[in-house]
């Protein structure tokens, strides 16, 4: 299959090409990959994608998975609508 | 890593990024940057990347305003390509006259300036932002070329125009002490190794303290916790930042279409904090839907912390110190990201003995003690 036509973040469009030409850039930090890319960060938060991600950057650098920075998983894990944070039926 | 620079700069956020990039156009060689973490991970890749140039002090008017200029260019000029400012406004809106008579001051300083500011009213903020709650306003302030940018891509440009001239830069590499003798600083010494240098910039924002303290000095920055949240994306509907000086809130949404919005708690203890809490959430939520009411049925998908890095007047500290030579603090101060670009500019034209474009004395670290501190009433 074509690189561009692996999807590892659904939520923001994100392929294998996409990361191997960042790689291929020279960043390789993860933190730096999902501020550049966005990836991980759509709705699911990287809950489907995150590791797929780490597992394909420590193939690339031939490192183990272990050596890569994974960014943190933040509040509020599942989506949460304003009003109903606001609380107050009028707001709900 | 080198073991010798002519200069290292310590901190990789926007302002290191951006003195290191600076120092290498004007022609220093040798330049090692030094990141505790990845690029942005403190206070820059954390902000809500506003740029404003409605202050209310002459000088936080020509910084931002010069800042402005550069980040039109910045990413052509340093090939990095599209950093994504968009100069869509910020929108100031006050629910009490006393604010109003603050800001309209303020107005005089900026139109001295050129600055092409205006005080509207809560009627020609409703047809700016019309879903905007109007009830109770007392007047808007707005200028156009207030906006936004991306603050990973706008750092990571200042840091490939550096390294596109040479500048060497590490990541995940930790300053643990400085060495000097006498006034001279020797070395700069990390958990991968020590650099023989001359020459140390502390770019570091609100660990500030703890690079002087390796001096044995004692820079009165002091790191305070600002929470800031981010919703799903929504198909492009508010131009401007909506900044409310009752609510010390601001809201926008972003290019990608999520709405960020934040404000901190200034009576929190003062110290490095990432935690971020339900209490933000719920009180950020309030704030959000009273000025924004379409926002209640919009979702909250991530929320994080970071810090501004406090001083006395909340103001920038530039420039050299008494007690040593060849060590200058780059310090935005709360505001950092949308200096970033002036404060490197001003920071290696002085390092290089040069005529600075704008006077920064006043900024200096010495004013603590004259007791000439800065007042700006702009500030949320
Ligand atoms: C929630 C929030 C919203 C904000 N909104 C805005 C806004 O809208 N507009 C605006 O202009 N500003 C805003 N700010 C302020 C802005 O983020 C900062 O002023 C600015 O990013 C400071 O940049 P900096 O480069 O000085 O510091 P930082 O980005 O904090 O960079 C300092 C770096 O130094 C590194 N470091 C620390 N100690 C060491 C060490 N010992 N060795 C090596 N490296 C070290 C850190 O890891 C860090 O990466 C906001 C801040 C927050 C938290």
């Amino acid at each position: 299959m074509n690189k561009k036509d692996i999807y590892l973040c659904r939520c923001e469009n994100f392929t294998l090409e996409d990361l191997h030409n960042l790689l291929d850039s020279g960043i390789t930090s993860m933190e730096e990959i999902k501020r550049i890319s966005r990836c991980t960060m759509g709705p699911c938060q990287g809950k489907t994608c995150k590791e797929l991600i780490a597992k394909e950057v420590a193939a690339y650098l031939k490192k183990d998975i272990s050596t890569v920075d994974l960014p943190t998983y933040r509040a509020p894990i599942k989506p949460v609508k304003l009003g109903e944070i606001a609380g107050g039926d009028k707001n709900a | 890593m080198r073991k010798t620079a002519d200069v290292v700069v310590i901190g990789g956020g926007s302002i290191g990024c951006s003195v290191a990039y600076n120092l290498a156009k004007k022609g220093f060689k040798n330049i090692v940057l030094l990141e505790e973490k990845y690029l942005t991970s403190g206070s820059t890749g954390r902000c809500g990347a506003g740029i404003r140039q409605m202050w209310g002090t002459e000088m936080n008017c020509l910084i931002s305003r010069g800042s402005a200029e550069i980040f039109k260019v910045l990413g052509e000029e340093t090939g990095y390509g599209d950093i994504e400012f968009r100069q869509s406004g910020y929108l100031l809106t006050t629910y009490d006259s006393v604010q109003t008579e603050r800001l309209r001051k303020n107005l005089e300083i900026q139109h001295k300036l050129g600055i092409n500011s205006h005080m509207i009213t809560p009627k020609e903020a409703k047809e700016m932002v019309p879903f905007v709650n109007a009830d109770g306003m007392d007047a808007a302030f707005f200028c156009q070329e207030d906006g936004h940018i991306n603050p990973f891509k706008t750092t990571l440009a200042f840091a490939k125009g550096a390294e596109d001239l040479g500048v060497e830069i590490n990541r995940y590499t930790k300053v643990t002490a400085i060495k000097s003798e006498g006034r001279k600083i020797t070395s700069v010494v990390t958990d991968k190794g020590e650099i023989a240098t001359d020459t140390v910039v502390n770019a570091v924002g609100p660990w500030a303290k703890y690079i002087g303290k390796m001096l044995g000095l004692s820079h009165p920055v002091e790191p305070e916790r600002h929470q800031i949240l981010v919703t799903e994306p929504l198909e492009g509907m508010m131009g401007p930042m909506v900044m409310s000086f009752a609510h010390d809130s601001y809201i926008q949404q972003v290019p990608h279409g999520g709405f960020i919005m934040g404000y901190g708690n200034p009576n929190e203890p003062k110290r490095i904090n990432f935690n971020h809490g339900w209490d933000f959430l719920e009180e950020m939520a309030k704030k959000a839907v009273f000025q924004l009411p379409v926002l209640k049925d919009v979702r909250v998908v991530r929320q994080w912390a970071g810090h501004y890095g406090i001083s006395p007047d909340g103001q920038p500290i530039l420039g050299p110190i008494p007690e040593f030579d060849g060590y200058y603090l780059a310090l935005g101060c709360g505001k950092g990201f949308m200096l970033s670009p002036m404060i490197g500019k001003l920071i290696a034209e002085k390092m290089a003995g040069e005529q600075t474009s704008l006077p920064i004395e006043s900024l200096s670290i010495e004013r603590f003690a004259k007791g000439e501190l800065i007042v700006e009433t702009g500030v949320v």
